[in-house]
Parts: structure tokens; sequence; C-alpha cells
């Protein structure tokens, strides 16, 4: 039969990567000089390996399987206590980690997994090795005695093919052997399969009636087998109960020396495995005592494909579109005197809502999947950069979409290597500073509003007012006289190419980041605000919604056209009195909102669509505002606000600026939603040129 | 057709173990460690017993150890299914009471005629 394996290559994958992740916890985690070593923590760390390796042999990845078994060969020494555990090893089990990703990145698709990377660090794992131990193992070797043991006689080497031979053997089960449930017939069957088999009972040791205990066996069995495979093929049947019975087996047919020849080889197996060592005092006997924690998250769940969760979501999202059609259908005076069927609908309302929020609640994740790789980072760069560092994690069982999860991994990495570079301070500079030599970097995560808060703060040294605002006069970003609040000041890191670091190092300080940070962060729905004090440390506040999938928004109509706009960007809605409007150059008009100039966006024109009005005074002006630069949207009027299933306009039209994707209403028209920070973008290239350059003038 | 108790701490090989015994016409029964294996194997009597060794919670020899205690598994055969392919595993699982060993990575088919053959 073959069988195809391949559907389970997926999930190999991803349950590798968690291994791996789990590995990383563990490692980074691991006191080194602990004495004796924290066995727990190493068998933690040993499964990880050891189901890689397992999942990768069964699978084919040999080069995956051949690395980890160096590590866990390595990781069973330790645990063990033949190997001692020591930084530097820590410090290559981490590097061994990255690269085994990196091979299972490869692996997974479908590209060279071997490099000279990973040649380089699978060496220094047998150097270690081989340091600790006088025979070094090399993965070359591992597959060797693996495939050896499993090859079914019948896949044997063409070339052991033998005439046939008579052989004699003698099999004399110790009165246990029932006790692991080895049945002799089985044997006896599986030896007849290898060739013509006469067998003869040997029935001496039966004792009396009274002393028969039914659980033992008593019988022998001397057998004659006529068969063409090796004295080999013969042993392996009788495997796995070696040690459990007396065998000889015999050569009949060939000369006497070869004979003896091939006893005295069996009686060499015979004293092998006598001389075995007993099972060693290793880690598996002892039990892990605290199985509480390994098993918290997994309690009762299943695993299932991220597409089908979101095929799911799709639908009812499709049902809660439906729904609210036929809420509206049912307000229709033809239904008011059928009470029952109002009820029903009244009710189907409330349930697909209530289907709606559990069936999001399927797709978050706790933040912990993000912050997780954060201890690692912050030991590895505080070791580089010799800062003393201590990370601490808050909230970190707080969801949020597994979509905004993945995204949002990025920008905070940028932010913590941020605060370990440039915000916390050497040890000396912290002394003198009169602070603890320990910086503290702080991650937390918590629910407010119908957003998700995440913080990254550190107790350094603060942004640097002085020096910021210098960088920003050289660059001619502000002008000589022009005084700016603190807010101001801290926000202009977010300028393109600003950076404050007077050394360009590894960890951070290109002046590439804060703006893609804050760009990312949009790109979600969300903002990034911070909160600094010179001396006293910065804290980052990401706000983020917790879900891609639904958006609170206002409805407003252009002509025969609905937009939505996400309710968060919405600073006020107002009637536009022609006082208050500048024209300039033609054709960009500002809107003068109390001391602030803002530029007025046409949506009729933006979009090339027919509106009802097209005098200001007669329609609505929506201020929406992104990244603090406000524009005015001028529209014809505002419908409702209610919550949107947002479509992606990129799977089932194009990407189109200015929009970040479309819905449909309850009455079936398809509202398109406008994507605020990109429309800014759109109209600011076009309009700010002439237009915000002159109100700069103008006020 | 048997009833097969499958025990392993990884899904992919858990599903896929599960997978092969079952086109080999074998009713599954799964869990993910000694613990899970232990309690279902009280609840529901089986025909065989193949199991992973290292696992979290129980190992698959602790498994063995405590399920040959019990009298209804007393003569039902065990297999484990080990990476190992040095002889201490084996030895130790032997002295647990296991019935022999499948050695991973194994070919589907070797695990059904295994399989096959302990189960008679």
């Amino acid at each position: 039969m073959a069988l195809d394996l391949d559907e389970f290559h997926g999930m190999f994958f991803e349950e590798s990567f968690e291994a791996l992740d789990d590995m990383e916890t563990g490692l980074v985690n691991l006191d080194v000089n602990a004495d004796p070593v924290d066995l727990d923590a190493i068998n933690t760390i040993f499964r990880g390996a050891h189901s890689v390796k397992g999942g990768a042999g069964m699978f084919g990845f040999t080069e995956v399987a051949g690395f980890t078994h160096v590590m866990e060969t390595l990781l069973d020494k330790i645990r063990d206590g033949a190997m001692r555990l020591s930084q530097p090893t820590v410090d290559a089990f981490l590097q061994a980690v990255d690269c085994l990703r990196e091979m299972l990145r490869a692996t997974q698709a479908g590209e060279t997994v071997m490099s000279a990377h990973v040649e380089q660090t699978q060496r220094s794992l047998e150097s270690i090795l081989a340091a600790g131990d006088s025979e070094p193992v090399k993965a070359a070797e591992v597959d060797a005695p693996v495939s050896a043991s499993t090859e079914s006689p019948a896949d044997g080497d063409p070339q052991v093919q033998l005439d046939t031979q008579r052989w004699s053997i003698s099999f004399k089960p110790h009165a246990e052997m029932l006790a692991t449930a080895n049945d002799p017939l089985i044997i006896l069957q599986e030896l007849s399969l290898l060739g013509d088999l006469s067998v003869t009972v040997d029935m001496a040791s039966i004792p009396g009636l009274g002393e028969l205990e039914s659980e033992k066996i008593y019988l022998g069995w001397q057998m004659e087998l006529s068969t063409n495979v090796t004295r080999d093929e013969i042993v392996t049947v009788f495997e796995w109960v070696e040690g459990e019975c007396d065998l000889e087996i015999k050569e009949l047919s060939a000369g006497r020396d070869q004979g003896a020849k091939s006893s005295s080889e069996y009686s060499d197996i015979e004293v092998a495995k006598t001389a075995d060592p007993a099972p060693p005092a290793g880690a598996d006997k002892q039990k892990p005592a605290v199985p509480a924690r390994a098993t918290n998250s997994d309690a009762g769940s299943i695993r299932v494909g991220i597409d089908k969760v979101d095929s799911v979501i799709n639908l009812v999202g499709e049902l809660v579109i439906t729904q609210s059609m036929l809420s509206r259908f049912g307000e229709d005076e033809g239904f008011l005197d059928f009470e029952g069927l109002r009820q029903g609908l009244v009710q189907l309302d409330r349930n697909t809502r209530e289907l709606q929020q559990t069936v999001m609640q399927i797709r978050m994740l706790p933040i912990s999947f993000s912050f997780n790789r954060f201890p690692r980072l912050v030991r590895d760069i505080s070791g580089q950069l010799n800062k003393k560092i201590d990370l601490v994690i808050e909230g970190d069982q707080t969801e949020l979409d597994k979509t905004v999860l993945e995204k949002i991994g990025d920008p905070l990495m940028h932010l913590v290597r941020n605060s370990l570079d440039h915000g916390i301070e050497m040890p000396e500079d912290r002394l003198a500073a009169g602070k603890s030599e320990v910086g503290v970097l702080k991650l937390n995560a918590y629910h407010s509003g119908g957003n998700i808060v995440i913080e990254v703060g550190d107790d350094g040294q603060g942004l640097p007012r002085a020096k910021l605002l210098q960088k920003a006069r050289d660059r001619g970003l502000v002008g000589a006289n022009e005084e700016l609040s603190n807010d101001e000041i801290h926000h202009l890191i977010f300028h393109p190419g600003f950076s404050t670091a007077t050394n360009v190092s590894e960890i951070s300080g290109r002046g590439v980041g804060m703006d893609v940070v804050r760009r990312n962060i949009q790109d979600l729905g969300g903002h990034v605000e911070l909160q600094s004090e010179e001396g006293a440390g910065c804290t980052f506040r990401i706000r983020l919604p917790l879900t891609l999938a639904i958006l609170d928004g206002q409805l407003l109509r252009v002509g025969k056209e609905i937009f939505v706009i996400s309710l968060v960007s919405i600073v006020e809605s107002l009637q536009v009195t022609l006082d208050n409007v500048n024209a300039i150059a033609g054709r960009a008009e500002l809107f003068r909102l109390r001391d602030e100039y803002i530029p007025i966006v046409r949506m009729n024109e933006l979009f090339g669509i027919e509106s009802d009005c097209t005098e200001l005074e007669k329609g609505l002006l929506v201020v929406v505002e992104s990244d603090g630069i406000q524009v005015g949207l001028f529209i014809d009027d505002l419908l409702g606000q209610q919550q949107v299933v947002i479509k992606s306009l990129e799977t089932n039209f194009r990407q189109t600026d200015g929009l970040s994707g479309a819905t449909i209403l309850g009455d079936g028209t398809v509202a398109l939603i406008i994507d605020v920070p990109g429309l800014i973008n759109k109209c600011l290239a076009n309009a700010l040129d002439n237009g915000r350059s002159l109100a700069r003038t103008a006020a | 057709m048997a009833k097969i108790l499958a025990v392993d701490d990884s899904t992919s090989m858990l599903q896929m173990v599960s997978f092969i015994l079952q086109e080999g016409g074998h009713e599954v029964v799964d869990a993910c460690d000694g613990v899970e294996a232990l309690d279902r194997a009280r609840n529901e009597p089986v025909d065989l017993v193949l199991t992973d060794v290292n696992m979290p919670n129980m190992d698959g020899i602790t498994l063995v150890k405590e399920l040959r205690a019990l009298a209804t598994y007393k003569f039902i055969p065990m297999l484990m299914l080990t990476t190992e392919s040095s002889t201490e595993k084996k030895q130790e699982g032997k002295a647990a009471g296991a019935t022999g060993w499948i050695v991973k990575p194994f070919e589907p088919d070797r695990l059904l005629a295994t399989v096959n053959k302990v189960l008679g």
C-alpha cells in the first residue's frame, strides 16, 4: 500500500516551529549555574529536538533529522550528567535553534537546506560534543543503524541473497516471557514465513499440575528451517524476546567450521546483550513533577487550518449581511401584522451577532506569541552591548487577531531594539545618574475600549529634546525661530530618515525605522503615541483594533454612492460657512477650523462621481485625521453608524488608492471603505504642494 | 480489524500513525501523552497499544508499566515507537513490560505489517 503522507507535512512544520520556540524559551530561561542542572528544563528542550528529529526522519527530511540528532545527543549527555552545561554551550544551542529554523523554512519552501552556515553550526555542536566525549557522534552515522534495523527482510540487499540453507533453531522461552505479551506462536508463524519449517515441541519442563501456573510458559521448541535468508534475519524474528528466552541458532547444511563460527558469533551477541549497561539513572526516570505548566494552553484543543476559520468568518459575515437585509424587510409596513415573523427577526439579529462575536474569538491569540521572542532578543543584545537589562512582560495573555498579531511583530521588534540600544544607558552611566545599574524594559498589553493597547517602555534616558530639535533645525524641518511643544519634538522621530543616534550601530540607528514603524501600525488601522521624559525613560503606546475583519464605521453619502469611514479617524463633522473658506491658487480650498487651516477634499471630484451639491455651504464637511494631519472631506450627507464586515478589494477587484476595502450593506448595496491615511497622502501629494505651503505662509 | 490505542505528543506523528492504521482497517483511539492514554485505556479496552517514548507528563515507558499492572492489559501487546537506536531505551521498555518496538522512521507498510503480526 502506498500511502500519501504529504498532507502531514504542514502540520509537522507548524509543530516544529512551535517546538523551536519552546526550546528557545527554555534555553533563554535556563540557569547555567544551577547544580544539579534543571532537569525539567533540559527535558523540555530535549523533547523539542527529539520530536523535530522524529518527524523529520519520518517525512524524509534527512538533513534536519541529522542536525537535530547532534543536538539531541548533546542534550542527552547533559541530562545524564555526562557533560557540564556552560554558557558557550547554551549560546551554541541558541544558534543551532536559529539554524534549524532556517533549515525548516528552507525545507518547507522546497529549497536547498544545507548551507555553509548549517554545516558550520553543526560542526560547532559536534566539537562541543567531541570535547566532552571521546567518541564524537557524526550526523552521517545517525541514519545507518536506524535504517538497518527498520529494513524488513524483503528489503534485504540482493547481494546477500543466499542459497537455501538449513538451520537448527532451539527456542526455549523463559517462564515469564508472556508477561510482555510476546506470544511464541506468533514467533513460530513468522519463522514459517521465512521458509520450510518443521517444529518439535519440547515438553520436558512442564511441571506437575499442582505447580503449574497459568500465566507462565513451560514449553520449548526445536525447529529446523530451510531458508535462503541470512542468519541476521532469523535473529530479527527473536529481536523482541532477547533475554527472555534461551535461543540457539546453528547452521546444519554448511561445513562444521562455519557452523561453529556462526554460533560463536551469536554468543558474542549474547555477551553484548548481558554487557549492556543497566538503564541509566537518566532523566526519563525523573518524572516531570510539574505537568501543570506544560499542558496549560492545550487543554482540549484542536488544530484547524486558518483558511477554514477564515471561510467560516467570511460566511458569518455574509450571514450578518443577509440578516440585516431581512431586518430591513421586516420593518416594511406590510409586515407589521406578522408578529411572529418580527419576533423571529429580532432573535435572528441577536443570534447572528453572538455568532459573529464567537467566531471572531476563534482567530484571537494571546500576544504572548509575539512577546515570547523578546527574552531571547534582550538576552542577546544586552550581552552584545554590555548592558544590564531586565525584561518585564505583563498582560501577555491579552488576545488579539492572528493577522494583527503577525503584522505587529516587526514594529514591536524595532521599538524594543530602539529601547535597548538608545533608551537604556550603560550600567556606569545609570549609576552616575543615580539609577539602578539594571535597566528595565517593560512590555505590556491590555484591552481598552474595543482596542488593544501595547506598550513598550524603558526607564532609560528618554528622548533628547535639545538634540532632536537641533537636528530638525539642521535639516530645515523646523524653522530657526520656531518653537515646538514637547509632543511635537517627540514626534520628530517619526520623520523619515531621522535618527538621533550619534553612532549607527548594528542594532538600530540607521534612521530607517520609526517612520516605517508608524506606517505599519497605521496600515493595521492603529496609531502610536509616545511619552518621554528626559532621564526617566520613554514609553511607546500602540493602539490597535482587535480585528481587521470588522470595522466600526460611519456611513456617508456622496451622490448615489455610499462610503464608510472608520469612526476612530473622524475628528468632527460640521457645516461649512463660506467665510471660513479660502480658495488658493484657483483649485485648492482651505477651511479655517478654529486656528488651523485644513485642506478641503471634494469627494465627488476625487472619485469622479456626480454629487447632489457642489456648493460647500449646502453639504457637510467631515474632518478626518491621520498622522496628526487633518483634512476635511466634503460630502452630501451623513448616514448611520454601523459595524461593517470588511471585504478585501484586492482579492475581489484590485487595490485602489484611498480605499481599504468594501462592504455590503443591509440593502445589498456595496459601500466602499475609505482608507483615511491613504486618502490623505493621496490628496496631500496633489494639494499639499501648492495648498499647505501656501497655508503656512498665509498663517 | 482491531482497536488500537496510539499515543504520541507530536500531533503530526499521531495523526499520521492514526491515518496509517485506519487505512489498514483498524480503529484508532488516540492520546497525546501517557496520562491521557492511561485514562482512555481504562475506559475503553483496546487490542494493542502503540506509544511514543518521549512525552511530557508521562512517558511511554511509564505508561507501559502502568498498563501492565492493570488486569485487562496483562497480555495486551504494547509496542513502543522509538527513535532511539540505542538498546538502552529498548531494554528499559522491555523491563517495563513492552512487547516490542518499532524504530522511527518507519515505512507505513512496515508499521502495518508489525501491528498485524502482533495482533496474530
